[in-house]
């Protein structure tokens, strides 16, 4: 079997991992090696591919062969499908030589589990050894840790990595032990935690030595499945927030559970991909990244899942009419964070431009907010667009009919005259 | 004070003699062109000669005034704007007279129109970070770019660090002029025509494996090229490799093509499928 054609065998088993970034790196380039990841601080797309993902990094497996049987996975042993590996000087050859073209920031290694997540592990270790050592690679380098790999493995890689990821795969435990046997939720967290404890020891160590080797200095990231159980949006967006509050993750990606295998436990393969709540979940990711909102804020037992129509944050806005209207003069930055069609650039810039003269409403589109969102809730110098009456119920529709375009459109119906 | 039209010699420096000179003579200034695209108008017009002690004077005094609205002036100077001369010229007018408290007020109407084209400029020039395309021939790499603004001297700092000890060379070709690196040195010339050499083997060979890669990676089920597009607009896709047609794939001296397996489950870039070339090095049979 020639490269191409592993090549495209092992990118078609590893696609469905959502995780694809190169940000948090900051290595400067060596003399004798070959690359850097200090300017991918941001995060560098070499590309975007035609369902309109970032393509930053080389993201195959190194074997696509696997001894689990996880019922969602394309991968699983009981699946008719053609299986390779790389060896590890195929896999480093194409590193440096995409890497070189510009065609990618770096390698994201994953794997299915070949004979045992130590064998596996063991294996990715070889790869990244080669890559990091004999072709001298000083690129960014994604690695997954496989649950279940012994804790000495996961700390070699960890060293020969940027980032680590563990996945939780699937956002309970229930939901675990009916689609995925093999895997518990002990094995999963287990090494996250090893993970996070070894990255806070070696930046400690880097305060004390200069040169301490570097433990995936840019953290670790997980990724959850979406709509393959039943769990709704309350419970995955308050283990979204457990994850970055104890485990201090960087990232958690949902990717929205694409059928590819048939099965009684799982959604039929007709069903769609439920895309609008994995982008309304990335929302309120943001939101408590970035934007200092709690889980219990946005959702509750009495509304769990999030409503299709308007986003997260317009959602809580409606919620909460005391809240406004804010003030762009005196609100501080937490309150414009607050207002739906204001976000941290554009609330930044309103506080810069505050010390220099009073805000009216027709400077604010310039400094990046969205009046079509915004306008609801804010007035500037103490006054609301000109000419805007709204009641609770029309600013719904308002909101409504401003994220429209945005959303998917239903197909065309060609109306008949002469139907019923 | 009479009002007048300078032209300069299209640097960066002739542009800042121009402001010196509108100073020394108290002149306002209608407009700033360029030499090249000088038309005759009503307004008087004179050329102005580029000094360097000068253009150093105005420079050090803007970056005494304010370090961000020197920064501002010599990306603003590389953008696609319009008029970019006269609107940095009142940017520094504003900047003199008021001071740079204006500066932080980005709906200043002075300031709004460069800060937005600088905005325009480092929005290219991040996408292009990633976007730019090398081949490897014979051991240097090159590229080929059409950015709308003059994008060379943001990139050159991000590619000579990325490629340390590499030789490589980056073509603009709206303005035609090519930016050069080799050991740890880096310069941007005028470059008048340039063309592309066709690949060697292993070059056409990883070209196919990236495009192979590249279609292979996208999820059918989640096909949204609309997506793709507000991502990544079209007006880059001329230099990617993924979106070129049949005969970028081929090598230099490649025998009749032989059929290949297509990607089993790839969404096919636009531009034909190209001809299968022969696999990396390397490779197992």
């Amino acid at each position: 079997m020639d490269v191409l054609e592993k090549l495209t065998i092992l990118t078609d088993a590893a696609k469905y991992d959502a995780a694809c970034t190169s940000s948090g790196g900051s290595r400067t380039a060596k003399r004798g090696y070959i690359g850097n990841t200090s300017t991918s601080l941001a995060g560098c797309c070499h590309s975007f591919s035609a369902d309109g993902r970032c393509v930053t990094l080389l993201k195959v497996l190194m074997t696509n062969r696997c001894v689990y049987d996880c019922k969602y996975c394309v991968n699983r042993r009981s699946n008719e499908t053609r299986r390779a590996a790389f060896t590890p000087e195929e896999l480093a050859d194409l590193t440096i030589n995409f890497y070189r073209r510009n065609y990618i920031e770096g390698l994201f290694l994953s794997s299915g589990v070949f004979r045992s997540p130590d064998y596996t592990t063991e294996l990715m270790i070889r790869s990244l050894r080669l890559l990091r050592e004999t072709y001298r690679f000083n690129g960014y380098i994604h690695a997954k840790a496989i649950p279940g790999t012994a804790p000495e493995l996961v700390e070699q890689l960890g060293f020969l990595a940027d980032r680590l990821s563990v996945n939780i795969e699937l956002p309970s435990e229930a939901g675990l032990r009916a689609l995925a046997p093999d895997k518990t939720k002990q094995a999963i967290l287990a090494p996250m935690r090893q993970i996070q404890t070894r990255n806070r020891q070696s930046k400690e160590e880097l305060v004390k030595y200069r040169h301490a080797p570097k433990f995936a200095p840019a953290g670790q990231s997980t990724q959850l499945i979406v709509g393959a159980t039943a769990d709704n949006d309350f419970h995955i967006l308050r283990l979204t927030q457990g994850l970055y509050d104890r485990y201090r993750l960087k990232r958690v990606f949902y990717s929205a559970y694409v059928p590819v295998v048939e099965h009684a436990l799982l959604p039929a393969r007709d069903v769609k991909p439920p895309l609008l709540r994995e982008h309304r979940l990335y929302q309120a990711d943001w939101l408590l990244r970035f934007y200092g909102f709690r889980a219990e804020e946005l959702l509750d037992e009495a509304h769990p899942d999030f409503d299709p129509r308007v986003d997260p944050k317009c959602s809580w806005a409606l919620a909460h009419p005391a809240f406004f209207p804010v003030e762009v003069n005196r609100a501080d930055y937490e309150s414009l964070l607050r207002i739906p069609g204001v976000g941290v650039t554009s609330a930044r810039r309103i506080l810069s431009a505050r010390r220099t003269g009073p805000l009216h409403i027709e400077n604010l589109p310039k400094q990046g907010v969205v009046m079509k969102r915004a306008q609801y809730f804010l007035t500037a110098s103490g006054k609301m667009a000109d000419g805007l009456r709204f009641t609770q119920d029309s600013l719904l529709r308002g909101l409504i009919a401003a994220e429209r375009p945005l959303l998917p459109q239903p197909p065309m119906e060609q109306l008949s005259l002469f139907a019923v | 004070m009479t009002e007048m039209v300078y032209c300069y010699d299209g640097s960066f420096e002739g542009f800042l003699c121009c402001v010196f000179e509108s100073y020394a003579k108290r002149e306002v200034l209608t407009a700033i062109c360029c030499d090249e695209d000088f038309v005759p108008m009503l307004f008087a017009s004179r050329s102005i000669l580029t000094d360097r002690d000068q253009a150093g004077r105005v420079y050090r005094k803007v970056v005494k005034c304010s370090p961000h609205a020197a920064e501002l002036l010599r990306k603003g100077f590389l953008t696609c704007l319009p008029d970019r001369e006269i609107h940095l010229y009142h940017l520094i007018q504003k900047l003199l007279r008021d001071g740079p408290g204006f500066l932080s007020n980005l709906s200043d109407p002075v300031l709004y129109p460069v800060a937005k084209a600088v905005r325009h400029l480092e929005g290219e020039a991040h996408l292009l970070k990633g976007f730019v395309r090398f081949s490897d021939l014979g051991g240097v790499l090159g590229g080929e770019i059409e950015p709308k603004n003059r994008v060379l001297p943001i990139l050159r700092s991000h590619f000579c660090a990325r490629y340390l000890g590499e030789r490589f060379f980056l073509y603009d070709r709206t303005h035609r002029e090519a930016l050069f690196y080799a050991a740890g040195k880096s310069v941007i010339r005028p470059l008048a025509d340039f063309q592309m050499a066709p690949p060697d083997e292993t070059e056409a060979s990883y070209r196919l494996l990236w495009k192979r890669f590249y279609d292979t990676v996208a999820i059918r089920e989640r096909y949204n090229p609309k997506c793709r597009q507000t991502n990544m607009p079209k007006r880059y896709w001329n230099t990617m490799t993924e979106f070129q047609d049949a005969s970028y794939f081929k090598a230099r001296s490649s025998p009749a093509a032989v059929s290949a397996p297509g990607a089993p489950a790839g969404i096919s870039a636009p531009g034909t499928p190209p001809a299968p070339g022969r696999s990396a090095p390397g490779s197992a049979p």
